[in-house]
Parts: structure tokens; C-alpha cells; sequence
């Protein structure tokens, strides 16, 4: 579904991926894993489109997207959420997620109905409030939730736009671990329906959801496979997992 | 909705007041307030709904105030053809100018909106054909027909009235239309928007394009007002003074362009005309400076009111 060739950039004289290479196939969770600095959320800007690639071909349901701009990518169905919560805190939250329903369902160049009168872009919002576990906080802005409550926002604004595959970074970051819970189950739950690259310290999780996982170290591809494979890995135990799986 | 409608009556019997009273100067006076509102709330809409910190609407308002004129000036009076065509002409130039700095942000977005307003300061500058520095005076106020003569100073009083009543009406739409929630959003995270699947720049220049045709109305209508324009109405001090009356009446509120502009040129007036025999004791000729004193104010504003005059009396309202 996802397949991308030879993917670089550089910044100045720093080379934050390198070559890589990377293959997600329909239907599964693919962890991507590797330590602060590995290039992980850079791939994902490449991946997404708000990052240019400086060399490399990145393609999505078997059509090269490496020129495509970011909003055109996400109109084939490839959405992103952000490591660093960036939600509409001045919006509530149901008109954070009326407004994601509405950027994929019509056009947005309508200047005279009002917003309100569309009752099924908020029928919608509540429909995946209730699947993201905020049903109960449609009209609190979003500025005033609680840190976990603000991350399973961010997620559901990517789910808005009802993607056909969803690049997730680190959604359980700063999480307390009954919240990484309920991220876990809503990650379980998706992928039925959306193919999720998944960025992720929490190996737990990683371990628990991915049928595949990437190592990323240096910016380079280092391993890819499943996850016993990845487990007994030499090289991803030197140089990632090994002081982790040790703990 | 009950305070626009108080707003519209008052607004509507003010020259039939001001006829029985003898004042039929501030019937034009209020024109002129009138006009600078909608030049300020088209403004309103690029930097407190768009978020678009543009420092060259005066470019805009311009445009329009000498393409009404010099289509007056060359026999052209019918303002059914003169004001389309001021619209045009400034939709047109926003459309360029926008396209150009749009692609820019922060500062940079500041200083190529600021950059290319003076280069038309200076291109109408250097228009001899049309007056050059000097400006150009016309011989009358664009003709309107329908038995409506503009050059009675409260038959275009209603004609302005009608125009900002209508602006505020499509501002009011816009904002709490799709296209509006989007810009809003834009204003709040823009990069969120564009990964939401909406292309930002495309969104922003067609507020950009909105935001200038509306102001090369309250151009045409300025020039008209005024039977005269000059290069001034271009002048980056023009922006700055347009974004003065945003700020004073509030950023991102529907009234506040309308707000700022009757506050700022109230105020201007009133310490222009007004003498204050104990000020004047203090400090002769305090009113050549009558920018100090609003410098005063706005200061006052920025730091205790944020959101400006609307912000406060909305805040009131909702204590």
C-alpha cells in the first residue's frame, strides 16, 4: 500500500534519513522504532507531505505521491497525527472534529450556509468522538483537556478525515498508562478498517499491536521483519532494544 | 442581532436628526466614518479572521479610489460601471499581491505586503496624466441614477450606510460559513489544516482577494466622498491607520473594523476642532499632534484590552 524507495533528506549537512527503504502492506500496523534522533518523525514529514524529499520516491496505493503536496496526499486517504499535540485548542471539540469531517466531504469554497445548519458534519463528529472516548466532552475547548484527552483528540483528527492508512506519531506520548491502555485498544480497533504506520517509544504497545516493525537508526533502515524476529535481532539489540528489553 | 438592529435605526435616522438639528456637516462627516468602516472591516477579515498580518490594505482602498476617479475623470460617471470596476481592479491587484506573498510568512509577509503597497504609492505618484503628486479633483460624485443624486450629501449617506450594512451582512455569513470556519482554523493552525486535507494557500488567497475588492469599494466610495484622490490614499501611513481601527476595535470581531474607524477619526476629530483651554495652557499646539493622543489610546487599548472596544463590550456583556 505504502512503499517507499531510496527516501533521503538532508538538513544542511545533517542527513536525518538516509536511503530508505520501506514496504506497508494493506491491513497491518507497522511499527517504526528507533531511538531520539533516528529520523523517525522526519520519515513520517516525508511520508505525509510537509516535508519535501530530497531524493527518493515515496508511493501510495501504487502511485507515486513524492510530488504530490501534503493536502493532496491526504485526499488519497493518507492522514497523519502529530507527536506534539497540534489540535484547535480554541475550537471545542466537537468543532475540531466538524471541521475534519468537513475538509473531506465537499468543498470548502461555500461562503453563505451557515456551518451549524449541517447536521450531519456533526453527526459525524459525535460518531467518532464516541470511537476516540470523548463523547462526554463534545463542548470543552480543547485548549482545557486533560494531556490524554488532548492526544486521543489528536488522533481522532486524523481518523476524521476517514484515511485509508494513518501514520500515528508516538500518539501515547506522555501518556499514564491507563491512558496508553485505551490508545491501544482504539489502535486495536482501527485497524480493521485503516492501515496504521505507527511510531512509538512504548515497546509494550509496539509489541502488542505490529505485525511488522522497522528499525530506524541513524536515519537508516537497520531491520525490518516481524517482531520475534526484531526481538533477536543482534544488531537492533546493540544498537536500540537492548538496554529496554534488559529493564 | 437585536443590537445590529438598534445599530441600523439609529444609524438610519441619524441625517434626519442632524437636518433638524443644522449639523449637515456630520451627515458627510459620518459618511466618511462609514466608508473607512468597510475599508476596515474588509481588513478585519484578512488579519482577525485570516490571520494574515497584512501591512498593505491601503493598496487596495487606493486601486479602487483611482480607478473610480480616473473613470469619472475621462467621462465614465456611472457608478454602476466606476465601482465594478474599482472592485475589479482591486481583486485583480490583491489576487497578484496575495499570490506573491502568500508564499511567505511572519515578517516576510509583513514587509512584501508593505513593499509592494509603496511601489504603488509611487507608480500613481509618478501619473501626471491623472494629477501625479498632486492628485486629482473631479468635477462631481459618480452618478448612481434610479432618481438618486449622490452629490446630496444625505442621499449618499444612505447610499454608504447601505454598503457597510451589507459588508458587515456578508462578514457575518462568511465568518460562520464553511469557507469561514476554515480560515478561522488557518488563524489557529495552519499547518494542521493543510494535514487535514484543505490547501491552506489557496483558502488564504481567496480571503486576500475578498478582503481587496471589498476595499477597492470603499475606495470608489472615498474618492467619490471627497471628489478628489491622491497618492496619500496609498501610503503605507493609510495601512497603518486601517490597522489602527482594527486593533482599536477589536481583531476578529464582526464589528470591530466599524468600531475602530468611528472611534479613531471621532477622536481625531474631536481633538482637532475641540480646544481644550487647560491642555492648550500645558501644551500649546497639542492639536497639530493629534496623533500622540491617539497613540495614547491605542497603547491603553493594546495593553488592557487585547481584544479591543467589541472585545470589551462583549466581555461585559457575556460578566
Amino acid at each position: 500500500m505504502l512503499e517507499l524507495r531510496g527516501v533521503t533528506k538532508r538538513f544542511g549537512g545533517v542527513v536525518a534519513t538516509d536511503n530508505v527503504a520501506l514496504e506497508v502492506a494493506q491491513g497491518e500496523v507497522h511499527a517504526l522504532i528507533g531511538p531520539n534522533g533516528a529520523g523517525k518523525t522526519t520519515l513520517i514529514g516525508q511520508i505525509s507531505g510537509s516535508l519535501q524529499t530530497d531524493v527518493g520516491t515515496v508511493r501510495f496505493l501504487e502511485k507515486d505521491v513524492t510530488a504530490l503536496r501534503q493536502h493532496e496526499r491526504v485526499r488519497l486517504g493518507l492522514a497523519r497525527s502529530y507527536q506534539i499535540t497540534s489540535i484547535f485548542r480554541r475550537f471545542t471539540v466537537l468543532d475540531n472534529l466538524a471541521l475534519a469531517v468537513q475538509a473531506r466531504s465537499g468543498s470548502s469554497f461555500s461562503f453563505w450556509r451557515p456551518v451549524a445548519a449541517e447536521a450531519a458534519l456533526f453527526d459525524e463528529a459525535r460518531a467518532i468522538s464516541g470511537e476516540i472516548g470523548l463523547a462526554g466532552r463534545l463542548g470543552v475547548t480543547a485548549g482545557n483537556l486533560a494531556h490524554g484527552e488532548q492526544r486521543a483528540l489528536e488522533v481522532g483528527l486524523a481518523l476524521a478525515t476517514r484515511p485509508r492508512f494513518v501514520l500515528l506519531d508516538e500518539p501515547m506520548a506522555g501518556m499514564g498508562p491507563e491512558e496508553s491502555q485505551r490508545m491501544i485498544a482504539l489502535i486495536g480497533r482501527i485497524r480493521a478498517s485503516v492501515t496504521v504506520l505507527l511510531v512509538e517509544h512504548d515497546m509494550d504497545a509496539v509489541f502488542r499491536l505490529a505485525d511488522r516493525i522497522t528499525v530506524l537508526v541513524s536515519g537508516r533502515v537497520i531491520a525490518s521483519g516481524r517482531p520475534a524476529e526484531i526481538r533477536a535481532d543482534k544488531d537492533v539489540r546493540r544498537a536500540y532494544l537492548g538496554d529496554e528489553l534488559a529493564a | 442581532m437585536r443590537k445590529a438592529l438598534c445599530i441600523t435605526l439609529v444609524l438610519i435616522a441619524f441625517p434626519v436628526a442632524m437636518q433638524w438639528l443644522g449639523y449637515l456637516f456630520y451627515v458627510s462627516f459620518a459618511s466618511r466614518v462609514m466608508i473607512y468602516a468597510i475599508a476596515a472591516t474588509s481588513l478585519n477579515l484578512v488579519l482577525g479572521y485570516g490571520g494574515m498580518l497584512s501591512f498593505g490594505h491601503a493598496a487596495f482602498v487606493g486601486a479602487g479610489a483611482y480607478v473610480a476617479s480616473i473613470l469619472v475623470a475621462e467621462g465614465v460617471a456611472s457608478a454602476w460601471i466606476g465601482w465594478p470596476a474599482a472592485v475589479a481592479a482591486s481583486a485583480l491587484l490583491a489576487w497578484v499581491i496575495g499570490a506573491i506573498s502568500l508564499r511567505t510568512r511572519g515578517v516576510y509577509f509583513i514587509m512584501i505586503t508593505l513593499a509592494v503597497a509603496q511601489m504603488m504609492f509611487y507608480l500613481v505618484n509618478s501619473m501626471k496624466a491623472y494629477g501625479g503628486d498632486e492628485g486629482l479633483t473631479l468635477p462631481r460624485r459618480a452618478e448612481l441614477g434610479l432618481g438618486l443624486d449622490l452629490g446630496d450629501e444625505v442621499v449618499f449617506y444612505y447610499v454608504v450606510l447601505f454598503v457597510l450594512l451589507a459588508a458587515l451582512y456578508a462578514l457575518h455569513r462568511v465568518v460562520h460559513s464553511r469557507f469561514g470556519r476554515v480560515m478561522i482554523a488557518i488563524r489557529e493552525n495552519g499547518a494542521r489544516v493543510e494535514a487535514l486535507g484543505l490547501p491552506v494557500y489557496r483558502y488564504q488567497l481567496l480571503c486576500f482577494v475578498i478582503a481587496g475588492a471589498a476595499g477597492g469599494l470603499a475606495g470608489a466610495l472615498l474618492a467619490s466622498h471627497g471628489k478628489y484622490v491622491n497618492p496619500n490614499v496609498l501610503h503605507w501611513l493609510q495601512s497603518g491607520t486601517l490597522m489602527i481601527m482594527v486593533i482599536l476595535g477589536g481583531v476578529g470581531h464582526l464589528w470591530g473594523g466599524a468600531i475602530g474607524a468611528a472611534v479613531l477619526l471621532g477622536l481625531e476629530h474631536v481633538i482637532a476642532d475641540y480646544p481644550l483651554p487647560w491642555l492648550a495652557q500645558v501644551a500649546p499646539n497639542y492639536q497639530q499632534h493629534a496623533s500622540l493622543g491617539v497613540g495614547i489610546v491605542l497603547l491603553v487599548i493594546v495593553l488592557f484590552a487585547p481584544q479591543g472596544i467589541a472585545g470589551l463590550i462583549s466581555r461585559r456583556k457575556n460578566a
